[in-house]
């Protein structure tokens, strides 16, 4: 059983950041098991997470003067949330680190404190039918741990109402960036391709520019500016705030000159795939049901496929009529 | 939640009050108060707030909720369409949710 520190080091910050831009994302964790954070005794209490090293990091720093138990599961370097709604972060696993990392000799009680966010994966009565430990979901965030901890394990309204602040936001975006480059790099090279056949150089550095800016309107700014864009469907959110990127960069890439045909593809493509990448984000807000985004796809993927399409064959036109 | 709100009417959340015990242990784990209790039973205040992450249900020892949960972002479902369909054999695609 290893004893743990409760202040971050430089490495540890960097590390972190790494892992915000998709550097080394998948191996950043630290070894399942049972740790003492400060000075527990077997009445301390057990606080559960998962063993991605952002994860573990974000309990221990939140918790400088106190002691208590961690016990890490071994979500392969998942957090709580994604872990718990692959079940990594679940039932099985926490009853087999009980076991295997001996918690009831470390312990007199028999009682285990559990993120909010991992309840998707852990059935608590199967763990207390299980084991003798009895799970209390205390908080959202690592950062409320100490008032529960102080005022008596009692979770108030607030510890356990999510939100999805302006910073929650942005610190998602640099991993999508990073997630959806390859992608876009296909379908850019292609773009590019095309247009340096036909209309040279600066046309296909245009074309590439214009479908690179909306596809970042989709990926970073539709997530930023996320309540402030219309509507509550994402793929409409995406779409208009893909329309004024359109707008902006016919002004400012000298649309004018480009003659109407192109001008008109450019505000039927560009939007869909700022509506696409926007549609997507859902996968990584704190409120959108699995439901919800098949319904938003049933809808939009065919107007998305039918924007291109007819921006296809605007461009066909411009060139060849 | 303050401030944002996603579709009405898709939730496949189910709750039948029948099987309810009233334990609580549902109005603990939704992060969206979809539930309180009432009296001696579990009540839906506000079901279109559901975002069926199924923590719910999954900690129902009375098993008096149901919920289709599961991965939410498009490329992800895209991807369960494309595999279902057997089209994706072999090919492995990038994404947040491997």
């Amino acid at each position: 059983m290893a004893r743990i520190g409760t202040v971050l080091q430089a490495a540890d910050h960097l590390g972190a950041c790494l892992a915000r831009w998709g550097i080394n994302r998948m191996h950043y964790l630290v070894p399942p098991g049972l740790y003492a954070l400060g000075n527990p005794t077997p009445e301390s209490p057990v606080l559960v997470t998962a063993n991605y090293k952002m994860s573990f990091d974000a309990v221990r720093s939140e918790l400088g003067g106190h002691d208590v138990w961690l016990l890490v599961l071994e979500t392969y370097g998942i957090n709580v949330w994604c872990a718990a709604g692959k079940g990594t972060f679940g039932t099985e696993e926490l009853v087999n680190r009980i076991r295997l990392s001996r918690l009831d000799q470390f312990v007199s009680h028999r009682r285990l404190i559990l993120p909010i966010l991992g309840a998707p994966g852990v059935a608590a009565h199967e763990v207390t039918r299980q084991t003798g430990f009895a799970v209390r979901y205390a908080t959202l965030r690592a950062a409320d741990l100490p008032e529960y901890l102080a005022n008596g394990a009692v979770t108030t309204a607030r510890m356990r109402e999510i939100t999805f602040s302006f910073y929650e936001r942005l610190v998602l975006i640099p991993v999508e960036v990073m997630l959806a480059l390859k992608p876009i790099a296909w379908v850019g090279a292609v773009l590019f391709a095309l247009f340096y056949a036909v209309g040279g150089l600066s046309a296909a550095l245009t074309a590439f520019g214009g479908y690179f800016g909306a596809c970042l309107t989709g990926i970073a700014v539709t997530p930023a500016l996320l309540p402030w864009l219309p509507g509550r469907s994402f793929a409409l959110k995406g779409a208009v705030a893909g329309v004024i990127y359109t707008a902006c960069f016919y002004l400012g890439a000298g649309g004018a000159s480009w003659g109407w045909p192109l001008a008109a593809a450019a505000f039927f493509a560009f939007p869909a795939f700022s509506s696409f990448y926007g549609l997507n984000f859902t996968g990584c807000t704190t409120y959108t049901s699995r439901s919800g985004v098949k319904k938003e796809m049933r809808l939009s993927l065919p107007v998305m496929a039918g924007s291109l399409a007819v921006s296809l064959l605007l461009v066909v036109a411009a060139w060849f009529v | 939640m303050k401030g944002f709100r996603y579709l009405e009417d898709v939730t496949t959340l189910q709750f039948d009050p029948a099987r309810c015990t009233g334990c609580g242990r549902c109005v603990e784990v939704c992060p969206h108060q979809v539930f309180a209790v009432q009296g001696r039973k579990a009540e839906l205040m506000d079901r279109d707030a559901c975002m069926e992450c199924g923590a719910c249900a999954k900690n129902c020892a009375a098993r008096a909720i149901t919920v289709d949960a599961g991965v939410g972002c498009a490329s992800g479902l895209i991807n369960e369409w494309l595999q279902e369909r057997k089209l994706l054999k072999g090919i492995k695609t990038g994404g947040c949710c491997q």
